[in-house]
């Protein structure tokens, strides 16, 4: 894992004062509150419908056990005793005091973590396979490049007053788990025709109220330009961009209104300029940052037999864990979907024990997932059984993997300030409707995701059965909608009909089940039959 | 121009700027300046004739400036860059890397939040218009 050095936490450090005399001249009046929003949006504090909330980086879904010790800590003494991991791999602590944040921001420092650009119209924290480093399908680990874009980005001059958010992914696998296109710039790591590695690079993708794919807008980038392409993306949006209608300032509406080929053109352009500057980072830079991502000491040949005598264990075996690339070692997928919890929620205590479980069976490797699941990746297989039982005890051995309990939910009206409808709720709904372990095991792959409003934080448009909660004449109201993916065959998923009322949408999202049980061929998902049969089948199930 | 901040040397050119559509249309103008939202890139033929280019910030947060000064220095331009309306001194730290070397704030910037924020930061991660060294340069040498 990469750790500081004297000028990473210098800059941390100064961000952390400069904070805290921005919240001491807001609160004596010296600045409006128009003026301190964008500074604390910067700085990851939202105001909610009840209080503050603070959204912590977690640099590409990776940290430790001491790092998830301090989340504990925080959440213990400045919030309620919990946390919420979100869709973008990032830690959400919802009851926060504003007077309070600069020293929670402090305390942050002193694990080498931060805030910075988890909000606002700013490069936001980096998001990135969560398996990196340890899956067996990658060609190299993507982290380093993305520790190195993340400081690239940081405090960028130019890019900090964006016309609204930039977010960018990073992976180096053929299956896409970090929902890639769904970015506004996204980056696959890939080998040429001449076996040199780079980046396949696309643009211009996102969710919220206008969903739009990102397209390839480069076949393939040598790695050590990487920062002059981003410049010259960033800097034909900041640019061009509208800044008259906060809905139309995205960079996928500036592709879409320039055309795929023209923006490409610009870019290209602004690119060669960039190139002349010289201001990519040197390979020594990334050599240096490459070291700390170096494998850890796996042993050679641990046994990779696990004794499977105890069912649950075998079934949790079978569902949460993931091949490795090291043999006799295995990649443990920790859920935080409870059929009765909150998607995505942790206790501080909870926390506490990830991190132990991690110092003592995965090399002090924790990862977060935007499924808002934890990870421990480098696992050996013969810890397995102890692992899973203190897991268990905890709360957190359930077995829903990408079935159907394993849903995304955002925050939704408990908590967020532009939702529409309850997410949360409806969640727990669906979850104990399919509480069943044999039903779940059915229906097989099934991702549901569901947001509490247009913005789209809990991935509906990506989700094989999506729910949107929109208000229609002031009450809450679901929309179902049918047929997307967040991962290699991303595509956009479709609305089916008119809404439904929180336990109608439960209904109807149970008749879909039933149609692809009814339809499916072996070894269909759900996803799968959707795609063959089309949206009809299921209209006619679901308002016939 | 009461509000007036210069980190130059040189006396403040006091020509009034003119619009960019006046300047290319054959004025013998001086000082130009640059609405949001307005190519900074038309002006690069003509950078030895300028003394001050002005840029102008409708809003704190139309960071569409940023690049205009940028865009200026990285062609070359050692004149005179200002910026104009809504600017804060939050803000300020970060124009000053992008090339802005005076400021005509809509308010009066208080002095010494302005002396803090400016050197509130001892290293940066990465070049721009100002003469700050990366942090990758210090830490290969
Ligand atoms: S999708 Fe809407 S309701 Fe949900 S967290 Fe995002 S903004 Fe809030």
């Amino acid at each position: 894992m990469y750790r500081y050095d004297q000028y990473d936490q210098a800059i941390v450090d100064a961000r952390v004062e400069e904070f805290r005399e921005q919240t001491a001249r807001r609160i004596a009046g010296a600045m409006n509150d128009d003026q301190f929003k964008p500074l604390r949006l910067k700085n990851g504090l939202y105001l909610q419908l009840h209080a503050y909330m603070l959204r912590v980086a977690i640099p590409y879904g990776t940290l430790d056990g001491r790092q998830m010790r301090k989340l504990a800590d925080i959440a213990r003494r400045y919030d309620r005793g919990y946390g919420h991991f979100t869709t973008r791999q990032n830690l959400q602590y919802n009851w926060i005091k504003l007077e309070e944040a600069p020293d929670i921001l402090a305390e942050l420092a002193t694990v080498e973590m931060h805030a910075i650009q988890t909000s606002g119209e700013s490069i936001r924290n980096l998001s990135a396979d969560q398996y990196a480093g340890a899956a067996a399908d990658e060609i190299c680990d993507p982290r380093p490049w993305a520790e190195l874009l993340r400081q690239a980005t940081t405090f960028h001059p130019e890019f900090s007053y964006l016309p609204r958010k930039f977010k960018i992914a990073v992976i180096a696998a053929q299956e896409d788990r970090a929902a890639l296109r769904w970015h506004d710039f996204a980056l696959r790591i890939v080998k040429n025709d001449v076996g040199e590695q780079g980046f396949e690079v696309y643009a211009g993708g996102g969710m919220g109220r206008t969903p739009i794919i990102a397209y390839q807008i480069r076949e393939f980038l040598p790695f050590a330009q990487i920062f002059s392409y981003l410049q010259a993306v960033l800097r034909v949006w900041n640019t061009h961009a509208r800044r008259d209608n906060i809905h139309k300032q995205r960079m996928k509406i500036l592709v879409h209104e320039l055309g795929e080929e023209e923006f490409r053109r610009q870019v290209e352009e602004g690119f060669q300029h960039f190139l002349t500057l010289q201001t990519d980072f040197p390979q020594a830079e990334y050599d240096r940052i490459a070291a700390y991502f170096a494998p850890p000491p796996f042993e050679t040949g641990p046994s990779a037999e696990i004794d499977r005598s105890d069912p649950e264990f075998a079934l949790w075996v079978d569902r949460q864990t993931v091949a490795h690339k090291a043999p006799g070692y295995a990649i443990v997928n920790i859920s935080l979907k409870p059929i009765t919890g909150i998607p995505g929620d942790i206790s501080a205590e909870q926390m506490d024990i990830v991190a132990d479980l991690a110092e003592r069976y995965s090399f002090d490797e924790i990862r977060a997932t935007h499924a808002q699941n934890l990870v421990l990746p480098h696992v050996r297989k013969a810890d397995l059984h102890a692992l899973w039982q203190v897991l268990d005890a905890a709360g957190l051995a359930s077995v829903n993997l990408d079935l159907v309990t394993d849903i995304i939910a955002c925050p939704g009206l408990d908590y967020c300030s532009l939702a529409n409808a309850r997410s949360i709720p409806l969640a727990q709904k669906i979850a104990a409707r399919f509480a069943d372990m044999d039903r779940q095991l059915e229906l097989g792959e099934l991702k549901i995701k569901i947001s509490g409003c247009i913005n789209a934080c809990g991935h509906h448009h990506a989700g094989h059965i999506g729910i949107l909660g929109v208000d229609r004449k002031g009450t809450e109201n679901y929309q179902l909608l049918l047929g997307g993916s967040g991962a290699e065959d991303t595509s956009q998923a479709k609305i089916t009909g008119p809404g439904f009322d929180e336990d109608g949408v439960v209904d109807a999202l149970e008749k879909a089940t039933n149609v692809y049980l009814r339809e499916r061929q072996p070894g269909e998902r759900f996803l799968d039959t959707y795609r063959r049969v089309g949206m009809d089948p299921f209209k006619e199930a679901i308002y016939g | 121009m009461d509000n007036l901040l210069r980190f130059r040397d040189d006396e403040a050119h006091d020509e009034p700027a003119v619009s960019i559509d006046a300047f290319l249309g054959q004025s013998n103008a001086t000082s130009v300046r640059i609405e949001a939202g307005e190519d900074a890139r038309q002006l690069i033929p003509f950078l030895d004739r300028l003394a001050l280019v002005e840029i102008d910030f409708p809003r704190f947060r139309d960071g569409r400036g940023y690049s205009s000064a940028r865009i200026l220095r990285e062609a070359g331009y050692k004149g005179e860059i200002r910026a104009s309306g809504d600017v804060l001194v939050d803000q300020m730290l970060f124009m000053r890397r992008c090339g802005f070397d005076s400021f005509a704030p809509a308010a009066p910037i208080d002095e010494a939040a302005l002396e803090a924020a400016l050197a509130r930061f001892d290293y940066v991660y990465q070049n721009a218009a100002d003469d700050a060294v990366p942090v990758w340069k210090l830490r290969h040498g």
